[in-house]
């Protein structure tokens, strides 16, 4: 078993679970309480991977942070190295590829929270922060663990824009997708064996939970 | 005394608002109601009030602080504006205990005096041994005494309540009631209660303003608004059983003879010959007799027909026909007595001065 590649997707994909937590709540909270004009917008753009091949996303995110880019000079300037090929840059990729996975199920727990307890707490005195973190996630927090829990198994699972972004290099990019497919190529069958029935179970593992969460309502 | 200054405009994209003037001292324990029939706007007055809306226009002060102002562009949150609401079916919080719900709105207070308040509260609020179970397990009037009690924590300025009696039935309602009258006297914070049930203004209300189709049609003592509603839209609010359009043929020596589809009405003069007037008749001010009076002081006699009656505790009230349509109270003693039944004749007597007409233009 190629433990290197296992220890490498598992800290990806709890990194990139972690971003999305930071990133993804407030977000979706906003898709899922705005009446602005643009918020179809927003939730077109947050919804978009679900529709793309992995390898377009890839082939974008390659384009827009090569170091002759806006962002891979300023990039290069911060920190000193390169988005393509990187760890950083996988992280990257798959924090936006994964969007949906942790956003929709979160703006659809936070939508299902009743509007009227939000009114209640802010004319108690509640801050905006202070009314999310009191009333509604206590009272939505199935639908953020289910979110969370599928963004980081998809991002487990992830391979088109891994390989788009991130090449294929040991220890830096090369997650447990790669080194399967690797395995197959080389003709490692006993190897690719082993690796994907890890992935199997752990999938359906993943799904159980989810499904399991989605049906539980929060204790009252 | 603090002055609450409301003059705003407030418009939902879909065309419909309400817009609402008025300067109230705001005293101890003055309580308002703002009246009105079921989208006359008056819950966004409310919403307004509370912060919850963002009016287009005008400006919200209470004494020297400004909630609102358009010109100004200051809006304070529902956080910032010191206001306890009471909402429709209350809206308590599932996931917390009686407790913690009425503590929630504690800010910068040791656990001692947190503690100490939910205690004066409980018991205020006759809620002990409540504390620690969920909003579920209660009864509508203990939801109602939670929401309160969670409302007035942090002792605010302002108190505003949305229909505080309609999520329960009559009987629990007219309870309820009597126990929201105590608590807000008890409570000594000024209240404003929207509600469209003019029991509720009736019996809870020092002053009433009557809101139709987002506008404020009236308002003034509840006394004032009940005795003399300004315009057929407010009697019809207040309650006044029959409103009748006409016009005025004759006036002498200030009382006025007005045609009303073909039958005469005789009133106090609301305006010269030839103008239209309303009419608005209470039901208990109409009395009932089989045969013509004609040697009375009365001067409106019609001759009518029984159209239907039912029973209204000790009274009945008696739809007539009389050329136009008439509603009459009277005790169910003298409805035997008269021993009528639809289809029947009878003549309807109503004094000119128990009638108020109106101008219309």
């Amino acid at each position: 078993m190629d433990w290197v590649a296992i220890g490498l997707t598992v800290r990806l994909a709890a990194l990139t679970t972690l971003i999305l937590a930071i990133v993804g709540l407030p977000l979706a909270y906003w898709l899922a309480t705005s009446s602005r004009r643009w918020r179809p917008v927003v939730d077109a753009a947050v919804a978009v991977p679900l529709l793309l091949p992995p390898t377009v996303i890839g082939f974008y995110i390659l384009m827009s942070t090569g170091p002759d880019t806006l962002i891979g000079r300023l990039y290069a300037r911060a920190f000193d190295g390169t988005l393509p090929f990187s760890f950083t840059g996988i992280l990257l990729a798959s924090v936006l590829y994964n969007l949906p996975f942790a956003v929709r199920p979160f703006a659809s727990g936070f939508a299902a929270v009743d509007r009227r307890l939000v009114e209640a707490a802010r004319c108690l005195g509640a801050s905006g922060p202070r009314t999310f973190f009191t009333v509604v996630l206590p009272l939505s927090w199935p639908a953020v663990l289910a979110g969370l829990v599928l963004a980081f198994a998809h991002t487990v699972g992830e391979f088109g824009v891994v390989l788009m972004v991130g090449g294929n290099i040991p220890g830096v990019t090369r997650t447990i997708a790669l080194a399967i497919y690797d395995d197959v190529q080389a003709l490692d069958y006993a190897a690719a064996n082993e690796a994907s029935a890890l992935l199997l179970v752990f999938a359906l593992a993943v799904l159980a939970v989810t499904y399991s969460l989605q049906r539980r309502a929060p204790a009252l | 005394m603090t002055v609450l200054d409301v003059d705003f405009a407030f418009e939902y994209a879909s065309g419909a608002g309400v817009a609402c003037r008025w300067q109230d001292p705001v005293g101890d324990a003055r309580v308002t109601v703002l009246l009105g029939a079921s989208g006359s706007g008056k819950t966004t007055a409310l919403r307004c009030l509370a912060g919850l809306e963002r009016p287009q226009r005008g400006h919200i002060r209470l004494g020297g602080d400004v909630w609102f102002d358009a010109a100004r562009r200051v809006h304070l949150g529902p956080d910032r504006r010191d206001v306890g609401v009471l909402f429709q079916e209350y809206a308590l919080f599932p996931h917390l205990t009686v407790a913690r719900n009425i503590a929630f709105g504690a800010r910068h207070m040791s656990r001692a005096a947190v503690d100490a308040r939910v205690a004066e509260l409980v018991e205020t609020f006759r809620l002990p041994g409540l504390e620690q179970r969920r909003p579920r397990q209660l009864s509508g009037g203990q939801q109602q005494r939670v929401a309160l009690a969670r409302a007035v924590f942090r002792r605010p300025r302002l108190l505003l309540l949305d229909e505080p009696l309609s999520a329960v039935d009559r009987p629990t309602g007219d309870e309820l009631r009597e126990e929201l009258r105590a608590l807000i006297r008890a409570l000594a914070i000024p209240a404003y209660i929207v509600s469209h049930d003019r029991v509720d203004a009736l019996t809870l209300a020092d002053r009433t303003v009557l809101i139709d189709r987002g506008r404020i049609i009236q308002s003034g003592t509840t006394q004032e608004v009940f005795d003399h509603p300004a315009s057929p839209a407010a009697a019809r609010l207040v309650g006044v059983d029959t409103i009748l359009l006409g016009r005025i043929v004759e006036v002498e020596g200030g009382l006025a003879r007005i045609l009303v589809a073909d039958r005469e009405v005789c009133a106090q003069a609301p305006a010269a010959a030839g103008h239209e007037a309303a009419l608005l008749i209470r039901a208990e001010d109409v009395a009932l007799a089989r045969h013509d009076v004609g040697d009375s002081s009365v001067m409106n006699r019609w001759r009518a027909t029984v159209v239907a009656h039912a029973t209204e505790g000790p009274f009945v009230r008696v739809a007539l026909d009389c050329g136009f349509r008439l509603s009459a109270l009277v005790t169910r003693d003298a409805w035997q007595r008269l021993a009528l039944g639809p289809g029947d004749a009878a003549w309807a007597i109503v004094k000119a001065a128990s009638i108020r007409a109106l101008p219309r233009n």
